[in-house]
């Protein structure tokens, strides 16, 4: 048999996916609809076999109290850690882009928590909330305030976890605008400076709208780091106390391991899957149309 | 015309550590003036209009600007636009909100900024594209988007930074008279920079020849092709460049290195170079008097040949008109004194040294046509 030219061209175009191919359909595809599969039954015991359900295992876990309150604080966490990482990057980015004097050092030194392990990072944060020898008690106990159990504390736990994603996230989005900003033309700024033009103005008629791809990126980044939190949860407060500082990946880490309840996991991966399969597309369908890309 | 768009440079000088980009600078443009700052790269002539412009600060000196010392004023009050050799436009915004940035900056009424706006896209011929990104258009409309934010500030000055550099050579030349027609019609004082010796002689009514951070010679187009003040000047002015001979002592005069045969300068000229633009040679059969010489090869044109000639250890071009065909002949070369420059060993030029023809011309020697000299 012989193929003709354009079967040959159709050949040699899927052998040159396959590579990719097979490599996303092990790790992604097949997980995945395994896990939704898994959310549908319920496993037997004693080698009965599983039994389909078909939406009672969602039915069970939007019962769940404690799914909710993860939900919830996994939420706070978003709103708590994505809109200041992401300004506080932006601020940090302006600042070391301007003319400094020591300007690789303080680059450096705001990247530095980026290239920090998580689990070291969370560590060192472990001394700085501990209760009695912490750093911050210390301190507040210089200035003569009583000290905070900063992780113990179901009222104030949450907030601490969120201060220290802030700090170890903020580095790394830093250097995207970093990036952005020096690849934006000089001559911008001095075109505008010729107009008179004030720094506040040119900031939010000209940087800001240049920097929205990168801010759109960060944005998608920062909102997959935030249902992507185990490690630092493992090493400060394993989801405590009373769950007050529980997030979603957690959850499902919780529900697979510790528990040993599969099913609930995938279905908590499920519904985490759906919910930014949504984000998603409202970020490519509103926001997208209203950026500017280069 | 009032004094308010007079530039003076005082002095200037811009240092960067060791480096000294701009060294002792004072020029004075009158008002409604079409100065062009020319020169290779790196001889700071856009370091001078940047001072101007206020987006560097002047080492030393003083610049003036109408009646105000504008030294260390920022750009935005020192009452000038300027276009970008990049144009410098906003990528994320349309043409119009390009056009209109500086008005918006400035605070000024949202009507006027819609009428000055409508007037100024006519006059750069944008009316249909005020809509579009910048992205969407093609070079010489960026430009002319880059012009119209200039023009529509009403600022007396304008500072061009090699605004047409970015362009296709056809685009260029029709720009260049957009450019001139647009200044003129406005009445604008506009310093231009441009390393093209072809957009300083064409549009500039005063060109600044720089090199090295100091000014060469500043006179009208007509003085420095006519008169360059020094071999720099001549070599940079005229297209193909002047040729420029070594001089050396013959036994009478000065003689072209390595042809002793003809004396061409008066004694004291020995060491110098002697210069003579390819349109001022003629081509005489061998016998003829003048200095022998054989063509070696020549390149076509279209409306004229440039003929490489080679005259003792040298090489020198001479526009011919139409499609001569001499190559491998010997000829003889013949210029007219009055069309010969003299430098000194230094480069700078000499007027004081009493020229004279190589024989009494046969027939009257006519210049060739002026036009086609200066395109590329």
């Amino acid at each position: 048999m012989s193929l003709t030219a354009y079967h040959k061209m159709q050949l040699y175009g899927a052998l040159l996916l396959l590579p990719a191919a097979v490599l996303l359909t092990t790790f992604a595809y097949l997980p995945t609809i395994t896990t939704v599969i898994n959310s549908l039954f319920l496993p037997g015991f004693r080698g009965a076999p599983t039994e389909f359900v078909g939406l009672e295992n969602y039915q069970v876990l939007f019962d769940d109290p404690t799914f909710w309150k993860v939900a919830r604080n996994n939420l706070i966490y978003a709103i708590g850690t994505i809109p200041t990482s992401i300004a506080l990057a932006l601020c940090m980015a302006l600042f070391v882009n301007g003319k400094l004097r020591g300007r690789g050092v303080v680059r450096m030194a705001y990247f530095t928590p980026t290239i920090l392990p998580m689990i070291a990072a969370a560590n060192i944060w472990m001394f700085f909330y501990a209760p009695q020898i912490g750093l911050f008690n210390q301190l507040l106990g210089i200035l003569g305030f009583s000290g905070v159990n900063w992780l113990g504390d179901p009222s104030v736990a949450l907030g601490s976890v969120i201060a220290m994603s802030v700090w170890k996230e903020a580095g790394f989005f830093m250097i995207f605008y970093l990036a952005a900003l020096q690849s934006m033309p000089p001559e911008l700024k001095e075109a505008s400076d010729l107009e008179g033009t004030s720094r506040w103005h040119f900031f939010w008629r000209v940087t800001f709208p240049l920097l929205m791809p990168t801010t759109l990126f960060v944005l998608i980044n920062a909102l997959i780091n935030a249902v992507r939190v185990v490690d630092h949860l493992f090493i400060l407060t394993k989801g405590g106390p009373n769950n007050a500082t529980n997030l979603l990946l957690y959850y499902v880490y919780e529900n697979a391991f510790s528990f040993f309840d599969g099913t609930t996991a995938a279905t908590i991966t499920v519904v985490i899957l759906l919910v930014l399969a949504v984000v998603a597309t409202l970020k490519f369908t509103i926001l997208d149309r209203r950026t500017h890309y280069q | 015309m009032s004094n308010q768009s007079r530039i003076r440079l005082e002095r200037v000088t811009k240092r960067w550590d060791a480096t000294t980009a701009v060294d002792d600078i004072s020029f004075d443009v009158t008002p409604g003036q079409f100065v062009i700052l020319l020169g290779p790269s790196g001889c700071g002539k856009s370091t001078t209009l940047r001072m101007i412009a206020g987006l560097e600060e002047a080492s030393s000196g003083r610049i003036h600007i109408g009646e105000r010392d504008v030294t260390r004023l920022p750009p935005g009050d020192r009452g000038l636009s300027m276009v970008f050799q990049s144009y410098a436009l906003f990528p994320h915004l349309s043409v119009a909100d390009n056009i209109v940035f500086g008005l918006r900056s400035r605070k000024v009424p949202k009507a006027e900024q819609r009428e000055r706006l409508a007037r100024v896209a006519e006059l750069v011929d944008l009316t249909d594209y005020l809509d579009r990104k910048p992205a969407k258009l093609s070079g010489g409309q960026r430009q002319r988007v880059a012009l119209a934010r200039s023009i529509i500030s009403e600022h007396p000055i304008c500072l061009m930074d090699e605004p047409l550099s970015n362009l296709d050579a056809r685009l260029r030349s029709d720009m260049r008279r957009e450019i001139k027609a647009l200044q003129s019609r406005l009445n604008m004082t506009v310093i231009y920079v441009t390393h093209d010796q072809v957009e300083a002689m064409s549009m500039g009514d005063r060109v600044i020849l720089m090199q090295h951070g100091k000014i060469v010679q500043d006179g009208t187009p007509d003085e420095l092709y006519n008169r360059p003040a020094s071999a720099f000047a001549a070599s940079f002015i005229g297209s193909p460049a002047m040729n420029l001979l070594p001089l050396v002592a013959g036994e009478t005069g000065a003689v072209i290195e390595g042809e002793p045969s003809t004396l061409v300068a008066p004694m004291e000229a020995a060491g110098g170079h002697l210069g003579v633009r390819p349109e001022d040679i003629e081509l005489r059969p061998a016998a003829s008097p003048g200095v022998p010489a054989k063509v070696v090869s020549e390149e076509y044109l279209g409306a004229d040949t440039i003929a490489y000639v080679e005259v003792g250890s040298h090489t020198l071009r001479v526009r011919l008109s139409g499609k001569p065909l001499l190559t491998g002949q010997p000829c003889s070369l013949f210029w007219a004194s009055k069309n010969i420059h003299l430098f000194d060993a230094n480069g700078l030029r000499r007027d004081d040294m009493p020229l004279s023809d190589f024989a009494p011309p046969i027939r009257s020697i006519p210049r060739p046509p002026a036009v086609g000299s200066f395109q590329h």
